[in-house]
This record gives structure tokens, sequence and C-alpha cells, in this order.
């Protein structure tokens, strides 16, 4: 496989995925992993696509839909495959009053541990006078569960609240 | 002794509902030995139904007495005709399975079960499980049900962040 990652972004409405798989798939492309959220009220996702296209071939069949639905996309080459999944075995969920510097803060803290964040999601919750940043973050680390914890207990003095908690992934 | 092949999806077969067990002969304890040693080959795995390995009857074995870090288990358990007659709280966990190869994902659960089930022999015995087992056995019965964990998986970006709020509410009757 040639896979390429095709990356969307642009004001939301519905529809916006029915319409640009379709074109992918009479375009002759298969999909691979994908991964759709909003941000800020905004569509945005990114796709591995493969067709055995050139980029610029796969752009030309990207191009009108994203023209219609006045979304912006970008195409880039990629390295890898499917099936190169990790499980995580760590979980962190972090909540505190939003402020600049939380998620380089504890991320920080994680990865002079030897941490590798696998999947990471954050929201500005609350209200705007009293905005609340919640993030939480799934990934592997080597280290023993105490060593996170006593890594991260020094975020407390600055009002970040963290809690690590291990996961032990059930096979049947 | 014998290794048995294990279903993967898309085989129809995982998604049929399995037959109770009526006859505790040697064929039932020659199959259960051969389920056993299946498990024990494959990935490191918590538990194996009968329908995993293409036969269609309500058997399971599950053994949490090996987890990296220990959880309140009853032990190596060979179970026959195991019905789930109360559940009580919920909770995420993570979950992966022999026959969905190469993916994990998040499932809620109940956190305690009261189980009513048979041994190999067709002797009659009740456990109360919580957690990490209530789950293994949770899952393992779905496969008797035609069920697999990416059935019932929700969002990765869910996350029962106040779990102990929503505990009183999480009684669920069959």
């Amino acid at each position: 496989m040639n896979w390429q990652m095709l990356t969307l972004v642009g004001e939301d409405q519905p529809g916006i995925v029915a319409r640009i798989t379709d074109a992918l798939y009479r375009g002759g492309c298969t999909l691979g992993e994908t991964s759709m959220i909003r941000l800020g009220g905004n569509f945005t996702i990114m796709m591995m696509v493969d067709g055995g296209q050139s980029e610029q071939a796969l752009a030309s069949i990207i191009t009108p839909v994203s023209e219609q639905l006045k979304l912006k996309f970008h195409l880039d080459p990629m390295h890898g495959g499917l099936h190169q999944h990790r499980v995580p075995n760590f979980q962190v969920r972090v909540n505190g009053a939003d402020r600049a510097g939380i998620v380089a803060r504890v991320t920080g803290v994680l990865s002079a541990c030897g941490f590798n964040i696998l999947e990471l999601a954050s929201d500005v919750v609350g209200d705007s006078q009293q905005p609340v940043y919640i993030m939480t973050i799934q990934g592997y680390a080597e280290v023993d569960i105490e060593v996170l914890e006593s890594a991260l207990e020094k975020l407390e003095s600055e009002d970040i609240d963290v809690h690590v908690s291990p996961i032990e992934t059930l096979i049947g | 002794m014998a290794m048995l092949e294990i279903l993967k999806l898309p085989d129809p077969r995982l998604k049929e509902v399995a037959e109770d067990v009526t006859r505790f002969d040697e064929d039932l304890q020659q199959f259960i030995a051969d389920l056993e040693e299946t498990r024990q080959a494959g990935p490191a795995a918590v538990g194996i139904a009968a329908p995993q390995v293409g036969r269609s009857q309500r058997i399971v074995i599950i053994d949490c007495s090996t987890t990296r870090k220990p959880v309140p288990n009853h032990g190596h358990l060979i179970l026959v005709n195991p019905e789930i007659i109360e559940w009580d709280g919920f909770e995420l966990g993570r979950e992966g399975c022999l026959s969905v190869p190469d993916y994990t994902g998040n499932v809620i659960r109940a956190e305690r079960i009261k189980l009513r089930t048979q041994d190999p022999q067709g002797e009659h015995h009740e456990y109360e499980m919580e957690g990490y087992e209530a789950r293994a056995l949770q899952h393992e019965v779905d496969h008797l049900d035609g069920i697999l964990f990416i059935d019932r998986l929700v969002s990765r970006r869910t996350d029962l962040f106040q779990r102990k709020v929503y505990q009183k509410g999480g009684k669920k009757k069959k």
C-alpha cells in the first residue's frame, strides 16, 4: 500500500464525511485509519487514503468536493501503515483552572519519565468567567505507576489536578 | 489434547447464540482440555469461550489469577451454562479479543455480578465477582450470545470522569 495522509479542516456542516468519502470511493481510493473530531466548532478529519494515484491525481479527486464544502485540505505521503496499534498501559486525567502551559507542564513531566503518549484529547469547559481545562491522555510507559505519581505530584502546587491510573487491557 | 483454531472476525459463527450443554460426558471433558490448551497457547488471554473455536455451546474458561497487579478472583474457572443473574454498578475498561486481533477499545461493563453456573461435572455453583474478573466473565458470556466487545464499544474520548457519582444509578436488571 502507498498511503497518503489526507487532512481536511473547515466550518462544520452535516454530511461532510459522506460527501468526501463518496468522492474518494468513486475515485478508486480505499481508506485506512481515520480520526474526525470537532475542534472549536470546526470540522477536522485525518484519513489514511490509498488508491495508487499520485498526489496530484488524489488532489484532483478531492478538490471539487472540498471547494463545494469550503474545506481546506492537505496531503502528505506517509510511511508506516495499518496494524501498528500499541496498547496503552496508563491513563492520565488532568483538570484545572484554564491557563497557559498546562499541557506543556503535564506532558513535559510524562516525557521525562519515558511516557509515550498514544492518545490525547483536551477540552476547555465551564464558562467564559471560569474556564476549566480537562485533558485525558492514554499512553505507554515502562516505569511503575509510583514513579509517574511522584513525578506528577509537584504539579499539585501549581493547581493542576493530575490523576494516573493503570490500564489493564483485558484480552478474552 | 489438541490445539483448536480460533475463529476471527468476520466469521459469522461468532455471531451465533450458543446452545446449553446437556451432556457432561467424556467428549465434553476432552473439549474443555483442548479449549484450555488453546487459551494458553495464544496471546495472554484471561478467558476463552467455546464459540471462539467454532463450538456453539455455553462453555467458558476464565482465569484472572495472573494479572500484572493482583485483582480479586476465583482462580481458574471452567464454567458450563453460566448465567449472570445480578448486575451492579458500571465501569469503563479497555478490552481486546482473540477473535478481533490488533484492536482494543473501551467498553462499559457492570462492576459487580452474581453468576449461576455448572462445572464440567454438571454440579451447580454460584459466584459473586467484581472488577476485572466480572469484566472477563461478561466478555466471555457475551460470546455465548453472539456478541463481541466491538458491539459494545464506546467512543475513545468517552471517559467516566466522575465515576463514583454515577455508581448509584448504575443498577441494571436483566
